[in-house]
């Protein structure tokens, strides 16, 4: 048998209002749709919340709908039903890419868009089974003082890993977010801060809805690295998306994950706007994206080699959606 | 909502295993591969790690593989659970299973049920799958004894792509 998880209630709720009233009711609650983070983290005592409020018998949060606008994708829509959308295919191909790319197919099955937006944030010293964090006081993120990556740092460096973020960020996508007092709408990019511990601006009781999408943007791509080709989280994975006019850029977006305790917008690339797609122009967006991750001793592998990781895939992609262009 | 308060703990869970309806008292907090080993008696559904990583667990829900080691056994209220045990008819091997024997697709055996549940989940939507999509299909099962040159060759004779070589 499986060490067993601590008890706790599971609720059921049919409606976001039903949902976010459950949790404001509970202060020791957790929202849980596909699971496959909050139960990995509860089997290793990270969390133990005492009700877990299911969200994925929601109907409204299970569509994919469009109009003139663009396309809106609920949150309890899953990777797999995702992946094989035939309007995400055709129009987000980045979106498409990253739902791939995330985890395994049995994973994909029951994880969801919201789910995979709300990844709690990852560290070696912090996914670890009870006995093994116990063992080593803990850390900062979770029940301890220290953060053991970066010991004489005030604030935990557990890296953010999920794949659609960086797609959706350079799609240009906001998120619906709803609350006790109904719903607020905010660019992707800034449902993110810059701390392990707490990543999310989400407050108590608030959920992502869904995802809003324009209509018409550049052609994209996503790819990531990792040890093994499944179920593995990114050591760093790279969205590009690029609009060119004849040789030149006329937009470009770069967004990363993996490396930082968010998903972010590479700052600067406008100035690359009019520049021709060049190999001086791929070797200034790899000095920007080295000069922008943060990666921490947080993975089995070398934090360098993620930051040249993270670099080399924003410049190879670059010239890949350039050449498709082209093509 | 179905819930009651924090203080309840078990429910009454309806659900098929492989054909047959049955009820059972279960906690909220029972993981799917506990009740399926410690409750249905079904220990051919495996513990590998401690979240989602091995797909020994794998069984099919309404026909689909995923890892039960993740799953609450409350939220497959109504629905078809498939283990390794239901796939044999009468003492009969599936195709799968006649083909993971025939092709040495097994070594240790740990991993077998696991892969032989995501297989099924694949040849039932794609009786025709190619080498990269059976790949795919079994990219969240691991095997320690590293036999998947087997295994997919085992995939491959039981969708009856393999011709004797």
């Amino acid at each position: 048998m499986t060490s067993p998880l601590s008890e706790f209630h599971l609720a059921q709720p049919r409606t976001v209002k039903e949902a976010i009233a459950a949790r404001l009711e509970h202060p020791g609650s957790r929202f849980v749709a596909g699971g496959t983070d909050l139960l990995v983290n509860m089997r290793r005592g990270i969390s133990g919340p005492d009700l877990l409020i299911d969200l994925s018998g929601i109907d409204e949060l299970t569509e994919i709908k469009t109009n003139g606008r663009g396309v809106t994708i609920g949150s309890g829509v899953t990777i797999a039903t995702l992946a094989r959308n035939t309007l995400v295919a055709a129009r987000y191909c980045a979106l498409l890419q990253a739902a791939e790319a995330i985890a395994g197919p049995g994973h994909r099955i029951m994880g969801t868009v919201g789910g995979n937006l709300c990844l709690d944030t990852r560290c070696i010293y912090y996914n670890q089974s009870e006995w093994w964090r116990r063992a080593n006081a803990y850390c900062l993120k979770s029940r301890g003082d220290i953060c053991h990556v970066a010991p004489q740092g005030q604030r935990c460096h557990a890296a953010y890993a999920g794949d659609l973020a960086p797609a959706l960020l350079v799609l240009g996508a906001e998120v619906d977010i709803a609350g006790a007092q109904g719903h607020r709408r905010i660019p992707l990019g800034e449902l993110y801060v810059e701390d392990g511990r707490a990543h999310l601006v989400l407050a108590d009781g608030e959920l992502i809805a869904a995802v809003h999408l324009p209509s018409d943007p550049p052609p994209s791509a996503y790819a990531k690295v990792r040890v093994r080709r499944a179920v593995d989280f990114p050591l760093a994975g790279v969205a590009v998306a690029l609009a060119a006019s004849l040789a030149n850029v006329s937009s470009l977006r770069i967004a990363l994950t993996g490396t930082n305790s968010r998903p972010f917008l590479l700052a600067g690339t406008e100035l690359f706007i009019g520049r021709p797609i060049d190999e001086k122009l791929l070797q200034e967006i790899d000095r920007l994206v080295q000069k922008q991750v943060q990666p921490k001793r947080t993975t089995i592998v070398s934090a360098n080699y993620r930051r040249a990781a993270a670099a080399a895939l924003a410049r190879r992609m670059t010239a890949k959606l350039f050449a498709e262009r082209m093509a | 909502m179905h819930a009651s308060g924090p203080q309840s703990k078990g429910r009454l869970l309806k659900l098929k295993l492989n054909g047959r309806w049955r009820e059972d008292v279960v906690a909220e907090s029972e993981l799917l591969v506990d009740y399926l080993r410690e409750v249905a008696r079904l220990t051919g559904v495996k513990i590998g790690c401690d979240g989602g990583e091995c797909g020994a667990c794998t069984v099919l829900i309404d026909g689909e593989a995923v890892p039960s080691c993740i799953t609450l056994a409350a939220r497959c209220e109504g629905r078809h659970i498939e283990t390794i045990e239901g796939l044999a008819t009468q003492g009969r091997l599936s195709r799968l299973q006649r083909a993971f024997h025939e092709k040495l697709g097994t070594q240790c055996g740990f991993c077998t049920p696991g892969m032989i549940m995501a297989a099924e989940a694949l040849l039932r939507r794609n009786p025709t799958p190619t080498n990269s999509e059976i790949r795919a299909a079994l990219s969240g099962n691991l095997c320690r004894c590293t036999g998947y040159v087997k295994i997919v060759e085992a995939v491959e004779a039981a969708a009856g792509q393999l011709h004797d070589r």
